[in-house]
């Protein structure tokens, strides 16, 4: 009997299991306009600060010659001196494509390097060009750092949050940005879910709420069932291009056209944004806001009554409150039916999203938990009962469709939205030509029609189809997406077995060498964190032989001779001695040469097992027999 | 006795190893009893994966406590910090979970995974067969009603009308099945399935009048 019981797997799938060792996981909240970093212990989460007790981080990185990157409040000051050195919002871009963002420039606070369109879109900053995964990766390992200042040892685990309405390419994005951080994602989990988890464990609500998240340009809306430690998503929505960075927008313009004068050099188009949220942050406390400009070397005073603001703004809150209105219907929900509103995002905090929110609703909603704060502090909730166990249970769900292109461009949906995961569905497709051995596979999200109309997430071709009658092939294409919502796209010809497995990196995506590259390039400890990581995986690897072991000797020692039985017990021991040390490699080896001795148990433990079922197959035939009736 | 059944039992004797301490595994246990590790999920149908006997009478309420349960042992948070092979196996748990528990928790899901274990598929290789003039006639009359609702009542109505006509072919689904009367059940499933569809059509047009 051949049995191969050494499993190979990637580096980084195999966190600690061991309490000694096990590190600290944080939750991370990386935002469009601030990031948080939070911990959770014993279920209590707390957001880390610096010393001056300063929450939220800015996501704002300041690139200067001959300097590490600069991250947070300091960069965000260095907007004024030196506009074209500081990335801001770069969330907007993750997952983007240069022909996602190329008719935005000039309205986006970003000089976008010119490329391919289906490739990820580039920013010069300064000398330099960097990648908006780059950048994500600056800002976590800020939040990385403040962490390990706050705890005070390493943290190399995080759950981080990404919008629900985030496509597999942002996802993606968001994940490696992790990895060049040096942080293994335990679990990316949605913004509102998090949320949720943090008010429902705080609060102790069961029921159905909604989770409405206005971010600074980030849109969700989740309906979530909350029972007994069960969190249900039932449905979600929302618009992945739409936050209160859009309201900084509509006031910059509003001012820019009362300067009057050229147009504004993108340094100064900045300054004017940065102004421009002041003006926003002024008006959700008082009714009229003003503000002197001082750009292109003229000043300027201006006034903004907030109803006047609110005019501005009322269509941006209307494309909110219409995806509102869909999630509800979605989840086949009226309003009355919700028992809550959580407000997640500091855009919520301006008066007019509140006054729209509680109307379509019929309820107040509710504000208990910081909305800067709750997100940051569920992925600490989720972190912990990740590492540490727990009784809750997340359950979410896809927020857009998956499907594939077929003949004229339309759309077959495989995976519909809302469908809770992780899931697997599979559709059979078939040859079109005579002889055709290749077929190409478009993997598109979205809810539209047409190709063209959805996001095109990867394209593959499965080649190798023998050559058949038209229609005669059975192609079996299976999306499976896993439980941080990325997917998985296989292809087989079921009359022969060809078979292809594509894990989807994403058009827009990085590809493995770039992200080697820039793994070598940015990780001053990449080497040392890979090796390490290794280590673990071979602890824990040699640590499951050993427990797996000793539980079969329990039961069934008495199946090896004293010589089998010490021979065995000795090379555990050998394992137990390499585990403790830090030589993988010794730890390898010794797993090994136990594996191949305890072959023969093995072989006799299933013989054992075997017999015992079928004596108690013979048994339960007996007894049925005598009884005269089966059930 | 069914025939799925018969091969569930047949499984229940059957033994496989462990892949982790290569010992005997009884094939319906999840876990290994003697290493405790999770193992890989066994063929069966959805009700099966539910721990559920085939019926189509079953309390909602039920199906979704076990539904959690059983999520609550294999989703992936469980096992964030195990083995790469064990969270490999909990994936394909949960996945499975959530596709009996969207399959048995609608009643149509219920009624056409019950004929397909009968081997009376109400649909053929994805196409439907329309044979019965009478259910036709019917499905045409009330799409033409759809389509000439002018205002949001009009749509509230049909929705109405089709859900509690959904309604009670549900309870005469439950009567064929609980009767064993497959040809019956197969007829009821189809009208239900024209039912679903007008259903999400009116919906669709429901939520237009919203906007």
């Amino acid at each position: 009997m051949s049995m191969q019981i050494l499993e190979i797997h990637e580096p980084g799938e195999t966190p600690l299991p061991h309490e000694a060792e096990r590190e600290l996981a944080v939750g991370i909240d990386l935002g469009t306009t601030n990031s948080l970093v939070a911990i959770a212990r014993d279920t209590r989460p707390e957001v880390l600060r610096l010393m001056h007790g300063e929450a939220l981080l800015p996501s704002v990185v300041a690139y200067l010659d001959g300097r590490q990157p600069v991250v947070g409040h300091e960069a965000r000051a260095l907007i004024g001196e030196h506009p074209d050195r500081v990335v801001r919002s770069v969330k907007r871009l993750m997952g983007r494509g240069y022909g996602d963002v190329k008719a935005l420039a000039g309205t986006l606070p970003f000089t976008v390097e010119p490329g391919e369109a289906e490739r990820m879109v580039r920013l010069r900053v300064g000398g330099r060009v960097v990648t908006p995964v780059e950048v994500s990766a600056d800002i976590l390992r800020a939040l990385k750092n403040r962490a390990e200042l706050a705890l005070d040892r390493p943290v190399t685990q995080a759950v981080i949050t990404v919008p629900a309405y985030f496509d597999d390419a942002a996802r993606t994005a968001t994940k490696d940005a992790a990895r060049l951080a040096g942080l293994q994602v335990l679990r990316l989990v949605n913004e509102p879910t998090a949320a949720a988890l943090a008010y429902g464990l705080d609060k102790g609500a069961e029921g159905t709420y909604a989770v409405y998240d206005l971010g600074g340009g980030t849109f969700d809306v989740s309906i979530l069932r909350l029972e007994k430690g069960v969190f249900q998503v039932l449905a979600t929505g929302g618009d992945a291009a739409l936050g209160g960075d859009d309201f900084d927008h509509l006031i910059a313009e509003r001012l820019a056209a009362e300067r009057g004068g050229p147009q504004l050099a993108p340094g100064d188009a900045k300054r004017l944004l940065e102004a421009a949220r002041g003006v926003k942050e002024q008006l959700s406390q008082a009714s009229q806001a003003e503000i002197e400009l001082d750009l292109a070397r003229a000043k300027t005073r201006h006034k903004l009554a907030r109803a006047e603001f609110e005019a501005m703004i009322a269509p941006l809150v209307d494309r909110t409150i219409a995806a509102a209105k869909a999630v509800l219907h979605d989840a086949d929900l009226a309003s009355a039916e919700i028992k809550g509103v959580v407000l997640v995002g500091g855009s919520t905090r301006v008066p007019l999203v509140r006054r729209r929110v509680a109307e379509v609703f019929g309820r107040e909603p509710l504000g208990d938990i910081d909305p800067d704060e709750v997100v940051a502090l569920g992925a600490a909730l989720q972190a912990e009962a990740l590492t540490h166990g727990s009784d809750t249970l997340l359950l979410d769900v896809i927020p857009l469709s998956l499907g594939i292109e077929t003949m004229g461009g339309l759309i077959e949906k495989v995976v519909p939205r809302n469908s809770p995961i992780p899931t697997a569905q599979a559709q059979e497709f078939t040859t079109y030509q005579d002889g055709q051995t290749a077929m190409a596979i478009h993997v598109v999200q979205g809810e539209r029609e047409l190709a063209e109309q959805n996001r095109s997430l990867a394209r593959f071709t499965l080649t190798g189809i023998p050559p058949m009658a038209a229609g005669a092939a059975r192609i079996l294409v299976t999306y499976a997406v896993d439980a941080d919502g990325i997917l998985t796209v296989s292809a087989e010809e079921r009359m022969t077995g060809v078979s292809q497995s594509v894990e989807v990196r994403p058009s827009y995506g990085l590809t493995e060498d770039e992200m080697i590259g820039m793994l070598r390039d940015s990780m001053e400890h990449g080497a040392e964190d890979m090796e390490r990581r290794l280590l673990v995986e071979a602890q824990v690897e040699g640590r499951r032989l050993l427990l797996a072991l000793r539980a079969a000797l329990k039961v069934d020692a008495d199946l090896l001779d004293a010589t089998e039985g010490g021979s065995i017990e000795g090379l555990a021991a050998v394992l137990d001695r390499a585990i403790e040390g830090s030589d993988r490699h010794a730890i390898a080896a010794a797993q090994e040469a136990l594996d191949q001795a305890s072959q023969e148990f093995a072989a006799r433990r299933m013989d054992r097992g075997i017999r015992t079922a079928l004596s108690g197959r013979a048994l339960d035939d007996l007894e049925r027999r005598m009884g005269g009736a089966a059930d | 006795m069914t025939t799925a059944e018969a091969t569930a039992r047949g499984e229940a004797q059957a033994v496989r190893a462990c892949w982790s301490c290569r010992g005997p595994v009884p094939a319906r246990e999840r876990f290994c009893p003697t290493c405790g590790l999770v193992q890989e999920p066994v063929a069966g149908d959805h009700f099966a994966r539910l721990d559920l006997e085939p019926r189509f009478d079953i309390d909602a309420t039920d199906v979704e406590r076990r539904y959690f349960a059983l999520q609550r042992q294999f989703h992936p948070d469980r096992f964030a910090a195990r083995s790469a092979k064990e969270k490999a196996l909990s994936l394909r748990h949960a996945t499975a979970l959530n596709e009996a528990y969207k399959v048995l928790k609608d009643p149509l899901g219920r009624a056409e995974h019950l004929l397909s274990l009968a081997g009376r598929p109400v649909r053929a290789d994805g196409a439907e067969t329309v044979s019965d003039p009478e259910l036709l006639m019917e499905a045409m009359e009330l799409r033409e009603r759809l389509s000439e609702a002018a205002a949001a009542a009009a749509v509230d109505a049909l929705l109405a009308e089709t859900r509690a006509n959904s309604a009670a072919l549900e309870r005469k689904l439950g009567h064929a099945f609980a009767a064993g009367d497959f040809a019956a059940a197969q007829k009821l499933a189809l009208r239900l399935r024209y039912a679903a569809k007008l259903i999400d059509e009116a919906r669709e047009r429901r939520r237009r009048f919203d906007r």
